[in-house]
């Protein structure tokens, strides 16, 4: 076995298969090794049921967010619709599911495609549009989705919604939080993987052209309206297969979640968490999902607290307003997000006692 | 001269088919509604020939330039490449064809590294779906160091060994320059269509993108078209020269006879009467 090397210095690159690795150095190869054994083979074990219920939501929502840091990060292209795209990964898996009779991994898998095409559908107004008139489009994508969950009963069950089957894989049950935990988390770690690849491959450098300069990109050989659709498509794979699990996960969906709000919680965790960046994209799901959580309590605990119960009306739109705080305090200080900081933590702790 | 210390892979299949660029320009118009940009132009580029497009400004040769690769969509005329008929093509189809381009003002990714910036212009030459490159299967991977070395031999032609993994947008104009020929370079063009790849250069930073060219060119066998307005540059190195004024071809030939043609003296030095 070759020796590994954990510190940048000395370590010199003899084959162009180094550079282009994902880690620079064998340290972080093996800490992420590292990090997931422990992650997989002891939180399930030590978190109790309602702290896994959160950690499984985060896996589920950095999913999601992955996918719209591809969208919005990379290839520059801002989408509104991104709770629709993951409202309807989570139908597509229930109906396959319920209807067609679909084992667990097929449907989540199929419902990743099924909202990989509608994406990819309202993606077309992208040839013609950009910026702030895209982001309209998509809008209308969000609200014509959410409608048609609503209202076509016959496939949606409408306001009523739909309960899943207990999800199963190879036969064993798996949808108790510890088992459903493995199962997200395995997932998370492996469509983090594929989009890291698929950024350090030609597709990536392509999304990354047509967001810095469309006309040279189009110099350049690269079809712009094709791998906007494309980018649009993987987005919302992620999208669907996030909205798949959660599907699963919660064993029975209605269509009220799937609405812009969640749309941009998506887009505040990628923008808190760093946009362009995948680890941004986890550490914003994770950032995102706990005050969340945080906000609920704390308004939970003042509608419960006697004294207090008379000013709870008044200070339950408390989260909405906090939530847009923490986005605009993340514009401010840290507009490359948590992803910078970490980055800055990481590099201090590499360089110490040096400054630099 | 200073001599590459080896030939560079994107020259090394110097197959006579695979470098060959006939460009033909026929009776080419442009209007932007009344304003005629160009008017009835015919020329033609053969293989291995360093054609230079000169003319006072608002000549209409950056026009030219646009109609050729794909960015403006001419009224009237063809232009065919290698026997195909490429008039109104979008840009990547007509990059795709083989004709490469760096830009006036520099449209480089400003954010990405030198290295990026030339890898994504390898975009063409890379086949893979983008399964395996989820999947990064190992065929991907030689496909990527494959381009990985290309884009290496061209920072050494180059002489950016040094700024290779700075972001571009950090670096100084020249070398920004010297980049968008790489970039063009990366493409592996037939023919090579460089857009004013002089201007606001010092003295030193032209000397060296001459010398580039020139190896380019002579060693090579790289086809060019050059649009400059830097006449002594554009007389010393280039074997024919077409003069634009107002949209119309005025003169064609060698340095020699285009420098005394009285239409080019009258267009550059006005009308002595």
């Amino acid at each position: 076995m070759r020796k590994l090397k954990f510190r940048p210095c000395g370590n010199f690159k003899e084959r162009y298969e180094q550079d282009i690795a994902i880690f620079e150095t064998d340290f972080g190869r093996v800490w992420v090794w590292v990090g997931l054994v422990l992650l997989l083979s002891s939180v399930p074990f030590i978190a109790g049921s309602y702290t896994l219920y959160i950690i499984n939501s985060i896996g589920i929502a950095a999913i999601a967010a992955i996918g719209l840091n591809i969208l919005i990060g990379y290839t520059g292209q801002i989408s509104l619709g991104h709770a629709a795209f993951f409202g309807v990964g989570a139908y597509a898996a229930a109906i396959l599911a319920t209807k067609m009779g679909f084992p667990f991994w097929l449907s989540v898998l199929a419902a990743g495609g099924i909202a990989a095409l509608v994406g990819m559908i309202f993606g077309i107004p992208s040839v013609r549009l950009k910026h702030l008139y895209l982001c309209i489009a998509t809008l209308a994508g969000q609200f014509i989705i959410e409608y048609v969950l609503m209202n076509w009963e016959g496939l949606t069950n409408g306001p009523a919604g739909i309960i899943l089957p207990r999800a199963t894989l190879f036969g064993l049950d798996i949808s108790g939080d510890q088992s459903f935990f493995w199962v997200v988390f395995v997932c998370l770690a492996l469509m983090c993987w594929m989009a890291v690849n698929l950024i350090r491959s030609r597709y990536g450098r392509a999304f990354i052209a047509i967001r810095d300069n469309d006309l040279a990109a189009e110099g350049m050989g690269i079809p712009i309206f094709r791998y906007k659709l494309l980018s649009f498509g993987i987005s919302s794979f992620y999208a669907g297969f996030a909205g798949g699990l959660w599907a699963y996960y919660t064993t029975s969906i209605t269509p009220e979640p799937f609405t812009i709000f969640l749309s941009i919680q998506y887009i505040a965790m990628i923008i808190i968490g760093g946009l362009a960046s995948i680890p941004g994209s986890v550490f914003g799901a994770i950032f995102i999902i706990i005050l969340n959580e945080t906000l609920s309590r704390i308004t939970e605990y003042i509608m419960n607290t006697g004294i207090l119960s008379g000013i709870a009306l008044t200070v339950a739109p408390l989260r909405e307003f906090v939530f847009g705080l923490a986005i605009v305090l993340f514009l401010i200080f840290e507009p490359r997000g948590l992803a910078e900081v970490w980055r800055v933590v990481r590099s201090s702790f590499r360089l110490w006692p040096f400054s630099y | 001269m200073k001599a590459f210390r080896g030939q560079p892979t994107i020259f090394a299949a110097a197959q006579p088919d695979n470098r060959r660029a006939e460009l033909t320009v026929e009776a080419l118009s442009l209007q932007f509604g009344g304003l005629v940009a160009l008017q009835n132009i015919n020329l033609n580029v053969k293989t291995g020939e360093l054609l230079a497009i000169i003319g006072p400004n608002g000549a209409g040769k950056t026009s030219l330039l646009n109609c050729m690769t794909g960015y403006y969509h001419p009224q009237q005329g063809r232009i065919t490449f290698n026997g195909e008929a490429i008039t109104g093509l979008h840009p990547h189809k007509i990059t795709e064809r083989g004709i490469g381009r760096t830009f006036q003002n520099i449209e480089l990714f400003p954010g990405a590294s030198v290295i990026a910036n030339l890898l994504l212009a390898r975009h063409i030459h890379c086949h893979y779906s983008v399964g395996l490159a989820a999947l990064f299967w190992p065929s991907v991977k030689r496909e990527e160091v494959r381009h990985r070395r290309v884009v290496e031999e061209i920072i050494d032609f180059l002489e950016i060994q040094s700024i290779r993994k700075k972001p571009v947008g950090s670096l100084p104009y020249g070398l920004r320059k010297r980049v968008d020929l790489g970039r063009a370079l990366a493409l592996e063009p037939k023919l090579l269509v460089l857009d004013e790849p002089f201007a606001g250069m010092t003295l030193e930073e032209k000397e060296d993108i001459v010398r580039f060219l020139v190896e380019l060119n002579e060693a090579w066998g790289q086809t060019m078209i050059l649009v400059e307005h830097d006449m002594s540059v554009v007389m010393s190195i280039s074997q024919r020269i077409i003069v634009l004024d107002f949209g119309k071809k005025i003169s064609e030939g060698s340095p020699e006879v285009v420098q005394n043609h009285p239409e080019v003296i009258k267009a550059y030095l006005g009308d002595s009467g």
